[in-house]
């Protein structure tokens, strides 16, 4: 078992880490497809890639459940990381969660176990975080959707291979849906429930 | 009994923290500072940095009445992690950053076998003197003033 004095450190500066993760964040979701930095560095479980705990650190907290997939529940020090850090609750209920943090995105389950929203509140929905293993080079995919000017241009080897397949619920559901954060080590890309895969290279 | 043995240690680990932490919160900053300067301090890093947060305070009308939020009040935490492995914690109220940050280095260093002797010695020993002699002095002053109020009895008594 990892104790406290074994985890890895949170971000050094609080308030304008947590507020340069949020505008990379902001970004990613505004103009989806597109590369995003995560600047600042923090501490983070073996686990865990630099983005998704910048990620987890700033938009995290008391109100927001996380579920970890089997490969994140498994490694010792991440939940107790997220619980010292965010003292966000660890649920093992997919679908009442804010916030999946995936780490094996190859065994996605079904994306109906997670939370879609309400009509009346939408953003009551999961919000997943898949970390890939690349987002600059892979087999090329043309997003289109609001937030992108024509055609957005992603290469990127996704898993699970049926991701955007999958990501096609969203049309129907509207306004309910599925918004997906790809991380790969700083870089994110969000893939929000508005976008749609117009071509695959 | 080893079990037993251990689990009193323990107990006398908790309890020298907690007599730790009374004194620490209640002096001033400067002071903490002025003592730990005599000591070599341990190479260590913030594992959460300081920072500042609210605490609902409760009270009680007298001893047996319904508990009622009395209002909320700020409070700072840290938590400091020596080289050696040792986590030590600091809240206080107000919001001195600097303040709950030497309060979790002395509590690590409380913890720690070599450090221990030498904090208790050097900064908790003569900062609670100080606040011992801080409040009997108040108490001496308070005493001075004190009238003693009696009742004369009249009529039927």
């Amino acid at each position: 078992m990892t104790t406290v004095a074994e985890l890895p450190a949170g971000f050094a500066d609080k308030v304008l880490s947590a507020q340069s993760t949020f505008r990379s964040v902001m970004d990613a979701m505004a103009r989806p497809g597109s590369i995003q930095r995560i600047a600042p560095a923090a501490g983070t479980p073996p686990a865990m890639m630099q983005g998704t705990a910048a990620i987890a650190l700033t938009l995290f907290d008391h109100d927001t459940p996380i579920w970890l997939d089997s490969k994140l529940s498994a490694a010792p020090d991440v939940g107790r990381w997220l619980k010292f850090h965010t003292s966000a609750p660890v649920v093992a209920d997919s679908s009442i969660s804010s916030f999946a943090l995936v780490g094996d995105p190859q065994n996605l389950p079904a994306l109906d176990r997670f939370a879609f929203g309400s009509s009346e509140y939408p953003d009551r929905s999961t919000t997943l975080i898949l970390q890939v293993e690349s987002l600059t080079d892979g087999p090329a995919l043309e997003l289109q959707g609001p937030g992108i000017d024509g055609t957005a241009v992603l290469r990127a080897f996704i898993q699970p291979r049926d991701l955007f397949d999958r990501l096609s619920i969203n049309t129907a559901l509207f306004p309910r849906g599925i918004d997906v954060v790809l991380v790969h080590d700083d870089c994110i890309v969000a893939i929000p429930r508005t976008t749609r895969l117009v071509r695959r290279g | 009994m080893a079990g037993s043995e251990t689990l009193a240690d323990e107990g006398g680990a908790q309890a020298r923290r907690k007599a730790a932490m009374a004194v620490l919160a209640h002096s001033a900053t400067a002071e903490i500072t002025g003592h730990l300067a005599e000591l070599a301090l341990p190479a260590h890093e913030n594992l959460r940095e300081p920072e500042n947060g609210l605490v609902m305070v409760r009270g009680r009308v007298g001893g047996d009445g319904a508990p009622f939020n009395l209002g909320e009040a700020t409070v700072s935490r840290a938590a400091v992690r020596l080289s050696s492995g040792e986590v030590g914690f600091g809240y206080t109220l107000g919001r001195d950053h600097e303040k709950a940050r030497l309060i979790a280095l002395c509590d690590a260093m409380v913890q720690s076998a070599e450090l221990s002797g030498a904090i208790e010695a050097k900064v908790v020993a003569p900062l609670r003197a100080a606040l011992i002699e801080q409040r009997n002095r108040k108490a001496a002053e308070t005493a001075a003033t004190r009238v003693d109020f009696y009742t004369l009895v009249r009529g039927e008594g």
